[in-house]
């Protein structure tokens, strides 16, 4: 764990990456949810967000 | 003495072309390759997708063309992710993907594993198995509307034989219920093969020794399976269900000639429902919108799931 937040500090790929799939991930999952419309409604600007975030981060050092 | 035919060719280019080949760099003639390719792509993917999200912040109508075009904002994003008909649509979708994709690949695994070990009529099995992958889903649709016809659907009468339910007393595409279900049993039925496939050569990629040398270490049937089997063929797995999953986000042929989209719009999926708003309704800045909103997901699900398989790979 503490490695990780220490490849977030430094700016490395693999922890960033994790990080934007888990936003994409859960927009995705407030897309389809069935329970929370207000979930609905947000879903799309998390998406977006993981989404141009996963495509910055994979250009980071490794 | 034998002229090989690139000896024919060279002789066959003129002079003053030879010479300006010759004094290329090798990247200057890949370019000069590989830019029609790229010319291509520009003019029939980047381009129409960069003209869809300038569409998606107008009014524009495609039946309307005389008409001003007026820039709206997020108007269009507002609209949609405020729509409760258009969550429900999301749903539908959500439900179709996640039990395809489920029963796709424990069937299609399980039959794999059948047809790799090898039995008498192993290539005739494989060849019945892979036969309704190989039909138009024109005809799967069709021919699935009559097996599900509560008076003379032979899906009924078996459904009535295994649990003694009167057969005309349910209709598979015609209830709110049950619609769900018949869509996912068909695209199951028609795409299980293909899944199936792919695994098969999972499972005859991975070499014997490696099943002998876990024999010879008295690593049980289920010890193999679980440390040797899963592993190596998961890449292989994993790529299945990209491939299925993206068809199936954009499934449209296969469920409008089963049920419309009906009964209500039960089993609308997001590409019905986007062909609608697009080419019925003629709203094409909110079909583009829509179109935009289903493309960044599927972008955003394909990076993490590539990441993924490269990972696998990589162990």
């Amino acid at each position: 764990m503490t490695r990780f937040f220490k490849d977030l500090y430094h700016m490395r790929r693999g922890a960033w990456e994790m990080v934007a799939s888990i936003i994409i991930a859960v927009g995705v999952v407030m897309l389809m949810q069935p329970y929370l419309f207000w979930a609905y409604t947000w879903s799309f600007l998390v998406t977006l967000v993981g989404t141009v975030m996963f495509i910055i981060v994979s250009h980071f050092p490794k | 003495m034998k002229v090989s035919p690139l000896e024919k060719a060279a002789e066959a280019t003129p002079q003053k072309l030879g010479r300006s080949i010759r004094g290329l760099s090798d990247r200057a003639i890949a370019w000069i390759f590989v830019t029609p390719t790229i010319l291509l792509l520009l003019a029939i993917n980047i381009f129409p997708l960069i003209w869809t999200i300038r569409l998606s912040f107008t009014n524009y109508r495609a039946n309307r063309p005389n008409a001003d075009i007026k820039f709206i904002g997020l108007r269009n994003y507002e609209r949609i992710l405020t729509d409760s008909d258009i969550w429900q649509t999301m749903q539908a979708t959500a439900h179709f993907l996640f039990w395809t994709l489920l029963l796709q690949v424990v069937i299609g695994f399980a039959l794999a594993w059948l047809i790799n070990r090898k039995f008498k009529g192993t290539g005739l099995w494989t060849t019945i198995i892979v036969l309704p992958m190989m039909l138009s889903p024109a005809v799967v649709g069709n021919f699935w509307t009559f097996l599900y016809q509560p008076q003379i659907g032979l899906f009924n009468y078996l459904i009535s034989f295994l649990t003694t339910i009167d057969p005309s007393s349910f209709t598979m595409i015609g209830e709110v219920s049950l619609a769900p279900w018949a869509i996912v049993i068909v695209d199951t039925w028609m795409w299980t093969p293909f899944v199936m496939l792919i695994c098969l050569a999972g499972l005859r990629s991975i070499p014997d020794y490696i099943y002998e040398a876990a024999e010879c270490d008295r690593a049980s049937s289920w010890r193999q399976f679980w440390t040797i089997t899963i592993p190596m063929v998961l890449p292989f797995l994993m790529l299945a269900v990209l491939f299925r999953g993206i068809e199936n986000f954009k499934m449209f042929d296969l469920v409008v000639l089963l049920t419309g989209g009906g009964p209500g719009s039960t089993t609308e999926l997001t590409s019905i429902n986007l062909k609608r708003e697009a080419f019925e309704k003629w709203r094409t800045g909110y079909a583009s919108a829509y179109a935009v909103i289903l493309f960044v997901t599927i972008f955003g699900l394909a990076s993490i799931y590539v990441k993924a398989l490269n990972k696998v790979k990589d162990r």
